[in-house]
């Protein structure tokens, strides 16, 4: 049956014909040009797929669109503020957490998300948060720093704009 | 000569390279009911020809190999009554579709039900506790679901409801084989409710898998109340040794009045593994998964124990 669906992709409403068994991560990919989320596995195991639905990451591949309907959607893509990559985006690009770079959209979610549930995270916390997230390159050493050195630059920036308060 | 014994190679039941995970690759009409009789209006009517969606962690991958193929797919993550913790006096509910990540975060689930919170916590990753759900956990009965042990040692009872009313089953009656259970097809899991423990119950839940993100090869919970060191009340349940998730009631037998020692301990584990009737299959062997249960039984005992003392 399908049916045209509307819902906020990275801040900007959005509305689309979906059939009732198209999956989320097409949609986003083949039909509105969003690429960051990564086809992977396809059966919840690697996470390239990841997106935020109303502020929680969860896998794109095993959502169907239709459910979206009157959500929120957030996409690497809608992190950058005008042309101003955000924190967690400079980090990784820092530490040079990126190798072929197919995995980076969805732990970068992660660790956005990571970093609004803990602004102090330990190396435990972070590798326990971004479990459900495969890097065949096995670039974890960079990404948890990447993630560590994010939450210093966030503390730093909080303090300082607390200063000029 | 005995002859050889060859052991045979364990073939996946799906090719990987064969199966396409890119789409569902069929149609069905979808259903978002907002109310628990909306939901079994539809499922009246659309009988075993319809699937229920909650988490879809499990339902749309087993669609993408198209191990099943429903022509009816009913949400039910838009229905209020099913989402909620709720204490209730004597017993905590949990409606089925309330989240895992729900669950985790809960702190009455931590403090009262450690041995679910602990279950809960070792389950898949961030992303898909997001999605799954307790009743989606449950229903669809995989002998090696996680949440299954810990509420089988707190007792905890199911209500169900179907098009003529209510009903409530005691978990240990909820299976009936791997991705069998009492519900019937115009039924739905509404909520799981779990008896308050006494405040000297100690639990713990113990899960053995090849990485974080694995299912199970074996997975254990236990909850015991001690007084002077003398084991006066135990539960232990076990899945993945068996085709349903199973109490260990000879070894609780065997230690209920025992004084809680090393040789105890290991007396129950030979117990335990007489109990438990593993398989072989991708994940584990059945001579590893029996061996292993002994250990973690133990194992478990000895972190419930720790508890009643330090909560």
């Amino acid at each position: 049956m399908g049916k045209v669906i509307r819902f906020k992709l990275n801040g900007r409403p959005v509305s689309i014909y979906v059939e009732d068994n198209e999956l989320l991560l097409n949609v986003l990919r083949e039909k509105l040009g969003v690429i960051s989320p990564k086809y992977g596995c396809g059966i919840g195991e690697c996470g390239a797929c990841t997106v935020l639905i109303d502020g929680e990451p969860v896998l794109s591949c095993l959502t169907l669109a239709i459910e979206v309907d009157g959500k929120e959607v957030t996409t690497a893509e809608g992190l950058a503020k005008d042309s101003e990559l955000d924190i967690v985006q400079r980090a990784f690009i820092e530490e040079g957490a990126i190798q072929c770079g197919y995995c980076i959209p969805g732990f970068i979610l992660m660790a956005k998300k990571l970093l609004e549930d803990n602004p102090d995270p330990d190396e435990d916390y972070i590798r326990e948060y971004i479990r459900g997230n495969l890097c065949r390159c096995t670039g974890y050493v960079n990404i948890v720093r990447a993630i560590k050195r994010a939450a210093e630059e966030l503390k730093f920036h909080v303090s300082r704009v607390k200063q000029t308060q | 000569m005995t002859g050889e014994k060859f052991v045979k190679p364990i073939k996946p039941k799906v090719d990987i390279n064969k199966v396409n995970t890119h789409i569902i690759p069929f149609e069905f009409e979808y259903f978002e009911p907002r109310t628990i009789k909306e939901a079994i209006e539809l499922l009246t009517k659309y009988g075993s020809e319809a699937k229920i969606l909650a988490g879809g962690t499990d339902l749309i991958v087993r669609m993408k190999q198209r191990f099943i193929e429903p022509k009816y797919v009913i949400n039910i993550k838009k229905i209020k009554e099913l989402c909620f913790i709720e204490d209730r006096g004597d017993y905590l509910a949990i409606g089925a579709a309330t989240k895992l990540r729900e669950i985790e975060k809960s702190g009455i689930v931590k403090r009262k039900f450690t041995a679910l919170y602990e279950a809960v916590r070792s389950m898949a990753g961030v992303q898909i506790r997001n999605m799954a759900t307790i009743g989606g956990n449950l229903c669809n009965a995989s002998p090696a679901a996680d949440t299954a042990p810990p509420l089988l040692v707190f007792e905890a009872k199911l209500k169900i409801v179907g098009p003529d009313g209510e009903r409530i089953v005691p978990i240990n009656e909820f299976f009936l084989g791997p991705g069998k259970t009492v519900l019937q097809p115009n039924e739905l899991l509404a909520e799981i409710q779990i008896p308050y423990q006494p405040e000297n119950t100690g639990s713990a839940f113990i899960k053995i898998a090849r990485v974080a993100m694995d299912l199970a090869k074996v997975n254990v919970a236990v909850a015991l109340r001690a007084e002077d060191g003398i084991i006066k009340w135990v539960k232990i349940a076990l899945g993945a040794v068996a085709p349903t998730p199973i109490r260990a009631y000879r070894t609780e037998e065997f230690l209920v009045g025992k004084e809680f020692n090393e040789e105890n301990l290991k007396k129950a584990a030979e117990v335990v593994k007489t109990e438990v009737k593993p398989i072989t299959d991708i994940r584990s062997t059945a001579e590893y998964r029996r061996e292993v249960s002994g250990v973690i039984v133990k194992d478990a005992l000895l972190k419930a124990y720790e508890r009643v003392y330090k909560g």
